[in-house]
């Protein structure tokens, strides 16, 4: 087991090293920083000092080998916009983006977990129909299309709720249901799927013949065992999907988090900012899906063994 | 497998695909081909020009409502061109875009996979890392980085959806390939002197149709889905050009006056996305089930 988690370790550490490369090198194809960013307004003595600050005299590896020398002692640039560091930047973003993740996270467990359960249950019946229909819709439609509808009922017939910002929490109802959509989605299917083959194994039947009710034989033994499924799809399918769906849910309402600093450094053509930004979500998103395959192999006896 | 034989049934493909179809598959495709034609007939059936200004006729409402305009019946956005027109030339431009990136990904993940199936070795591993990392790193987020870095011009927008979606069918092609490469037939071809370029195009890429198809079709929607997040936020196709994407971005702003500005956008984008994945679905339930008839 130690050998699979130093593994799973050292591959993580790999996709990190491989972002980081992909993206200075993405970076580095579109041009020079210097045209890229700040155009002919420049005085030859700040184009002096960029390039000496870029190191863009040298070759594109010496550049490579000072970036990353960068990145390990926590020196990640200055945005070009506000002339601060990135790092400070991101940093004030990170709050607001958990808050909203959490909601986002709790909403979908509530809701789908016990979907999940009462489709498998009922499979065959019109009640599971029904929910994998609902399902469905989370799948096919677009989370800034949920977003634009309900700010058009809720805020903008109704007016009931605010639609930008994040002072209040009323702030946090349409971009949590917005941000939830797809995510309910995602796993009332795999909390069906995973109860649906719980409950054809043996110890289920062992279970109800020694005359436990049925409640507790469904609970304690078939959601307790599926659970174990639906926490690795948690942390592995999930992550990235709600990384993703951050960025255009913050961006609509306004939500001072990293999705909308992200979207704004895109469009506004802020680089330093832009590449941290994408650098730590997916740092987040690659630890967290390690975090997880660990602890599925830590928690599964089963597993534990077969993996060695 | 069932006692009785099963007799391969004589009619077209399309014909047994219709007859197996339940009701919500059948007006899912019905929507989809209707949907198609409006895209293809665009520059014909839409009443308008799409990027026709009249500053008289401004933030008009739809047929039905009070200070409609004669002949523009979805009503005209800010500057007075007519949503109608509108939607129907984003949908050709969404519908186009999403299956050009489409068939880009099924190119190269397709060739990549088939090269990491057949060769092996450290070619294959690289791949598969490279599949790996693609899985990794949530989508969106390379995305904005490339269209803030190249621009936001069509070609670059052609070549993200492209990339988006490859490592499914590389993965997908590869798995195929391992397994069918085990059969008798491919040793009998290798055995009586067939190459590996001829081995691979004669004898494993028809046999892996099937689940392409599938791929594509659900990939599809998620690259519908992906094109018109980022046109919706502003990062995608640039004005005055529009896909359904950015028709709903640029109405926001208008939304608590002119509201049927996004209504009919948006609401194209959930008829595409819908029947494209239901479609997906009712092909990947019939692959399966050829598969267990065998």
């Amino acid at each position: 087991m130690t050998l699979y988690i130093l593994r799973t370790l050292l591959k993580m550490v790999l996709t990190l090293f491989a972002i980081i490369t992909l993206v200075f090198f993405a970076t580095r194809m579109s041009g020079s920083p210097l045209d890229t960013a700040l155009g002919d307004g420049l005085s030859t003595e700040d184009r002096a000092l960029m390039i000496e600050y870029f190191g863009l005299d040298r070759s594109i590896w010496h550049q490579y080998l000072a970036y990353l020398r960068g990145i390990l002692e926590g020196n990640f640039g200055l945005s070009f916009i506000e002339r601060r560091p990135v790092a400070d930047i991101v940093a004030e973003r990170i709050w607001p983006t958990l808050q909203l993740l959490g909601s986002a996270l709790a909403l979908t467990l509530v809701v789908s977990v016990p979907l999940g359960v009462v489709a498998a249950l009922w499979r065959d019946s019109w009640i599971g129909s029904a929910v994998m229909g609902l399902a469905f819709i989370g799948y096919a439609v677009p989370n800034f299309v949920i977003a634009t509808f309900m700010v058009l009922i809720f805020a903008f017939s109704l007016n009931w709720l605010p639609v930008v910002g994040n002072g209040t929490a009323w702030h946090f109802i349409m971009p949590t249901i917005a941000m939830s959509g797809v995510l309910i989605a995602a796993l009332t299917r795999f909390t069906r799927n995973s109860m649906l083959d719980v409950l054809g194994q043996d110890f289920m039947r062992t279970a109800r013949a020694k005359g436990l009710p049925e409640t507790v034989v469904i609970l304690k033994h078939g959601l307790r065992n599926a659970g174990v499924t639906v926490l690795s799809v948690l942390g592995l399918q999930i992550a990235g999907m709600a990384a993703a769906g951050n960025v255009v849910v913050e961006a609509i309402f306004s939500w001072p988090g990293i999705g909308e600093l992200l979207v704004s450094a895109a469009i506004m053509r802020d680089y330093p900012v832009l590449q941290f930004g994408v650098i730590s979500v997916a740092f987040a998103v690659v630890v967290i899906n390690a975090l997880t395959d660990i602890a599925y192999v830590v928690a599964d006896p089963r597993i534990r063994m077969a993996k060695g | 497998m069932t006692a009785t034989t099963h007799i391969p049934s004589r009619a077209p493909f399309l014909l047994t695909l219709w007859r197996d179809s339940n009701v919500i598959q059948k007006a899912a495709a019905l929507i989809g081909l209707a949907l198609v034609l409006m895209a293809l007939l665009a520059p014909l059936i839409a009443p308008y020009d799409p990027l026709a200004q009249s500053l008289i006729s401004r933030l008009r409402p739809p047929l039905g409502f009070e200070r409609y305009k004669d002949g523009f019946y979805l009503g005209t956005d800010e500057l007075g061109r007519d949503v109608l027109s509108r939607s129907l030339h984003g949908l050709q431009l969404t519908l186009g875009l999403a299956l050009a990136g489409a068939t880009i990904g099924l190119l190269i993940g397709g060739s990549l996979g088939l090269f990491a199936g057949l060769r092996r070795g450290w070619a294959e591993d690289a791949i598969m890392a490279a599949v790996d990392l693609q899985i990794a790193v949530p989508f969106t987020l390379l995305a904005l980085l490339i269209l803030a870095l190249f621009g936001s011009s069509l070609t670059v927008m052609i070549c993200v959806l492209g990339i988006a979606g490859w490592e499914q069918y590389a993965r997908i092609v590869r798995a195929e390939v391992r397994k069918i490469t085990e059969l008798p037939f491919i040793e009998a071809a290798r055995a009586s002197g067939g190459g590996q370029r001829y081995i691979a195009l004669t004898h494993v890429l028809p046999n892996i149709v099937s689940p392409l198809v599938v791929q594509f079709t659900l990939s599809l929607s998620n690259i519908v889905i992906l094109e018109s997040t980022l046109s919706f936020l502003g990062l995608g196709v640039q004005p005055p050009t529009a896909t359904l994407g950015s028709m709903v971005g640029y109405g926001r702003d208008y939304m608590p006056t002119a509201p049927w500005m996004v209504i009919a956008p948006a609401a194209l984008i959930i008829l595409v996305t819908f029947s494209v994945q239901i479609l997906g679905d009712w092909l990947r339930d019939r692959a399966d089930v050829r598969l267990r008839d065998r």
